[in-house]
């Protein structure tokens, strides 16, 4: 064959297929926009459901994946970013470090329902938790943690070695080098982390199911042992538990879960970003 | 030179990284007050001679030292915190490694890690360590701004400022000037002659004419044994070893 021929072929062909990747992503936003849309209002977002959650509002729903994911971070970030500290700058390369970064690979693997099989059975039942935000919240920061381990240990190897030699040959601690010249310049690293876990933690739904999620509650949650609804489990409750619930109302708050994981995603780019252009090592 | 009292004293000193002797059997006395410069190819142990001196090696994993190195009498190893050795025995590198903050933090980075805080002895210090390395007017009026925005020299005055905040007994240079310019090599050799008044300076340099201009004393090493050591013009004159002088006139290295 011609080589401008198959030049040309192989460029249709790897042009498809970059299309076929884009397409999925802005047919889902097409539908989910163009039926939910119409649903989205203050009255919606802000007030509880009404008539067996066939009108009303999904703000029961909203506050309790605020609440989650807000649980999930205060208990994952302290201590991923404390291991990955370790890891990064005081472990040396032994069965230890080795075994707990063999751990970490691992728990990057599991499915999520096998995390919410795993919150049931330790913080609802063996701790006594209850389906509660807490059992929720806890569940969804072990399902987080490696996500936070990984980029914080990123972020952290990222700091150029001759900060900390510099450092320490100045006669700083070793902790005082890692508080003064690492975490900081590591501290956009981990955050960008953090936010992506943020982000899966609002979205799931399998670790909630049987650890926190509530079908429908007539009041908000007034503690962190009582349970709640959530987005993604709500969004489920409503598409194919109840009947009778209008398209717009489904489709509104599969667009409001949506937004929410967008827009985390979203400030974590951009911390990325703006991170990279600060650079100047 | 003769009288002036033992700032160092190192007595059989081995160094290892795993099964390779970096530094062997090294028995060396440095004065205070003397430039001792340090000569020899690549992999002749200077660069770990030097940083044994204020323990940086600690940082290289694999690596073990025996003998003993004394400070003042006092042992560098058992005798006092690190912290504190690195504190008196300061270190430039051989690139210049400015913090990404502005002069001014890079200058008290040292002495913040102190817990000095009062503005006043931070200002204070700063001052008197830029003047101390020909850097403070050039600088005075941009202090606060990124440390990473001066030319290489300037970064290299800098860094000799950042240690000199912290009133250290000894200052360690790894080859300084292998990077700059010959103008800015120029002034970092003329500060440390000035330099030499009030410290005790250890110099590696792969620039031989470097140690012949500034040195009091050389020393020459290869492949981890310390050849010979005596005063620089004695060495550059009549060396005492055949491998010196092979060295010094260009024959290998």
């Amino acid at each position: 064959m011609h080589p401008r021929l198959t030049q040309k072929i192989a460029h249709a062909v790897l042009l498809l297929a970059t299309l076929l990747v884009v397409l999925p992503v802005l047919i889902i936003l097409a539908i989910i926009v163009g039926k939910g849309a119409s649903a989205i209002s203050w009255d919606f977002l802000f007030s509880m459901p009404r008539d067996g959650m066939t009108a009303g509002g999904i703000f029961p729903a909203i506050l309790g994946t605020l609440y989650l994911v807000l649980g999930a971070i205060i208990f994952a970030v302290p201590l991923g970013v404390l291991a990955a500290v370790y890891l990064v700058e005081y472990s040396s390369d032994n069965w230890l470090s080795r075994l707990v970064k063999l751990s970490i690979v691992n728990l990057a693997g599991v499915p999520s329902v096998v995390y919410g099989l795993f919150g049931l059975g330790i913080f609802v039942t063996f701790f006594g938790f209850g389906a509660s935000i807490l059992s929720g919240s806890l569940t969804l920061g072990i399902m987080i943690l490696p996500v936070i381990i990984t980029s914080s240990r990123e972020a952290l190897e990222s700091v150029p070695k001759h900060f900390r030699i510099v450092s320490l040959s100045l006669g700083a601690s070793r902790w005082q080098t890692i508080r003064h010249s690492v975490l900081p310049h590591a501290l956009p690293g981990i955050l960008t982390g953090m936010i992506l876990g943020l982000g899966r933690a609002a979205g799931e739904t399998a670790p909630i199911l049987f650890t926190v999620a509530a079908f429908y509650l007539p009041r908000l949650p007034q503690s962190i042992f009582d349970q709640t609804m959530a987005l993604p489990y709500h969004l489920y409750v409503i598409s194919t538990q109840v009947p009778g619930i209008a398209e717009n109302v489904r489709y509104g708050t599969a667009l409001v879960l949506l937004t929410l994981v967008l827009l985390l995603n979203l400030a974590a780019i951009i911390l990325r970003s703006r991170f990279r252009r600060k650079k100047k090592w | 030179m003769v009288d002036a009292p033992v700032k160092f004293s190192i007595r059989a000193f081995h160094v290892r990284y795993g099964q390779f002797f970096a530094l062997r059997d090294l028995h060396l006395d440095i004065l205070a007050n003397e430039i001792f410069t340090v000569i020899g190819p690549a992999n002749s142990g200077k660069t770990t001679f030097l940083n044994s001196l204020n323990r940086l090696i600690d940082l290289v994993p694999a690596s073990r030292c025996s003998g003993e190195i004394k400070l003042d009498d006092v042992d560098i190893r058992h005798g006092m915190e690190v912290e504190a050795l690195r504190r008196k025995v300061g270190i430039v590198f051989a690139l210049p490694l400015p913090l990404p903050l502005s002069i001014f933090e890079n200058v008290v980075y040292g002495l913040r890690m102190q817990g000095i805080r009062e503005p006043q002895r931070l200002a204070e210090a700063v001052e008197r360590s830029l003047r101390e390395s020909y850097l403070w007017e050039e600088v005075k009026d941009r202090l606060s701004t990124p440390a990473m925005n001066l030319s290489g020299g300037q970064q290299q005055r800098l860094c000799m400022a950042r240690i000199l905040a912290g009133q250290p007994d000894v200052l360690l240079f790894d080859e300084p000037t292998s990077g700059l310019d010959p103008i800015s090599t120029a002034r970092i050799e003329e500060t440390m002659l000035v330099l030499k008044e009030k410290y005790t300076i250890v110099l590696v340099t792969n620039n031989v004419a470097q140690a012949a201009r500034v040195g009091d004393r050389t020393a020459f090493f290869l492949m981890g044994d310390m050849i010979e050591a005596s005063a620089t013009s004695k060495m550059f004159t009549a060396p005492a070893d055949k491998r010196t002088s092979d060295y010094i006139t260009g024959k290998f290295g």
